[in-house]
């Protein structure tokens, strides 16, 4: 039912065709957290493969750098409603990890865990061909400490709560485990094309 | 449904609303969706600033010059008009009277409108307990005419003597003593602290992105922990 005296501000085909429902386009980049922005020192960081409790693998920022880069454009979407078109990240995909620590996925899901005790759940069907990465640039530039740098996960095929700041691991578990949000009231897989944005959604 | 409509701020309006939903905790939003003729539909989150339990559940809508939904809360809404709402949602950025305190709170701008609920929740709980967990609110806008809910902070202050009621006002001037008239930064933020006398068990920061980085990082500088830092962030960088 209509709102009374509401017109909007309708996107065109163009636009619309790549926004998923209930998001708008936006030029900005909003910030979200849920605490201050972690400060995080380059020489003492790592990042770490985990199975459950076990580490599988781990670089420091010299060996991360070190290993196979790929570059990924395309539209991001935040469950608050905004999507940004046409985003450039750079960094090492899921697969390109678990080939270097010769390795393969131990389990089906995977539990992303930042530095400020942030985490979310991906199952690793979200994160395997080529579709996330541990990004470490973005639009050609480092990644700035409060859009997650010096690394983040990127899965920009889901909401964007799941593209972990901040990143410290990526811990493989025996089930799918609620991260943080999840525990909070979202959605547990937070696909932006069936507005999975809350836990009561379908 | 709209029950009524006022300016809190020359940008700010509040807007109150009848709805059949579940009481909120102070802290959590509810998320607008209104939709054209057309079926064209536009859904945003607004934090709730009244009380919980209270009869209505008052919004504080800023009006942002862009805007796509913020300008139809300002110019068109009337008392009786309906839309669609879901929630109460959120489950970080809330405090209840049992959490405890001491509690600091600190706004930027509209940012107040979840820390009203807050503040309201405490007052509530200090007015059945007899005294209320040590309270800091700083409140920061540009004039003192921008800051929503000013009375009604400052009269609550007055009437709780564990309320702590600092406003900034970055480009006017103060109007009470012991008011600040320059940005806060970590000097500004020791100061308040200091003043206040007590170490925050929670703290508590909505406000534009810049303004909330600010602030947290001028805690972290202040040796106050990260873990019991929340933020809740509007607008982008």
């Amino acid at each position: 039912m209509a709102t009374r005296g509401f017109t909007g501000r309708r996107p065109t085909r163009e636009v619309a065709k790549r926004l998923p429902p209930g998001q708008f386009e936006t030029d900005d980049f909003p910030v979200l957290s849920k605490g201050p922005t972690p400060r995080l020192d380059l020489a003492t960081w790592r990042f770490t493969l985990n199975d459950g409790p076990r580490p599988l693998a781990s670089w420091s920022w010299a060996e991360f750098d070190a290993l196979p880069r790929t570059v990924w454009q395309g539209d991001i979407h935040c469950v608050t409603t905004w999507s940004k078109f046409d985003t450039t990240w750079e960094g090492v995909t899921v697969d390109d990890l678990l080939a270097a620590a010769g390795v393969a996925a131990p389990s089906a899901y995977v539990l992303a865990q930042s530095y400020d005790e942030y985490d979310t759940n991906v199952p690793l069907a979200d994160l395997s061909g080529a579709q996330a990465m541990v990004a470490t640039r973005y639009a050609g530039a480092p990644i700035t400490p409060e859009h997650g740098g010096p690394a983040r996960l990127l899965v920009p095929h889901l909401y964007f709560w799941k593209s972990a700041k901040w990143l410290r691991s990526l811990r493989f578990t025996a089930r799918d485990e609620a991260g943080f949000w999840e525990l909070r009231g979202y959605h547990m897989r937070g696909d932006p094309w069936k507005q999975q944005r809350y836990s009561d959604d379908p | 449904m709209v029950e009524s409509v006022a300016a809190l701020t020359p940008r700010i309006a509040s807007v109150q609303l009848r709805a059949s939903l579940a009481p909120h905790v102070a802290g959590q939003h509810l998320d607008i969706r209104l939709t054209a003729p057309d079926g064209y539909a536009a859904q945003r989150s607004y934090s709730i600033a009244s009380a919980p339990g209270a009869e209505l559940f008052e919004l504080a809508v800023e009006k942002l010059d862009d805007g796509e939904v913020s300008p139809f809360f300002h110019e068109v809404v009337q008392p009786g008009d309906t839309f669609e709402v879901r929630g109460p949602l959120g489950g970080h950025f809330i405090w209840r009277p049992l959490d405890g305190g001491p509690l600091l709170l600190v706004a930027g701008g509209s940012g107040i409108a979840p820390l009203m609920a807050m503040l309201r929740d405490w007052a509530a709980a200090a007015d059945a307990d007899g005294a209320g967990v040590p309270l800091l609110l700083v409140y920061s806008a540009r004039t003192w005419e921008e800051l929503a809910f000013r009375d009604e902070i400052a009269v609550t202050a007055v009437r709780h003597p564990t309320l702590d009621f600092v406003a900034v006002t970055t480009r006017g001037p103060r109007v009470r003593d012991g008011d600040l008239t320059q940005r806060l930064d970590a000097a500004s933020i020791r100061a308040l602290l200091q003043g206040w006398g007590h170490r925050p068990h929670h703290t508590f920061i909505c406000g534009a992105n810049r303004f909330v980085d600010a602030v947290a990082n001028a805690l972290l500088d202040a040796s106050v922990a990260a873990g019991s830092i929340k933020t809740e962030r509007y607008g982008g960088a």
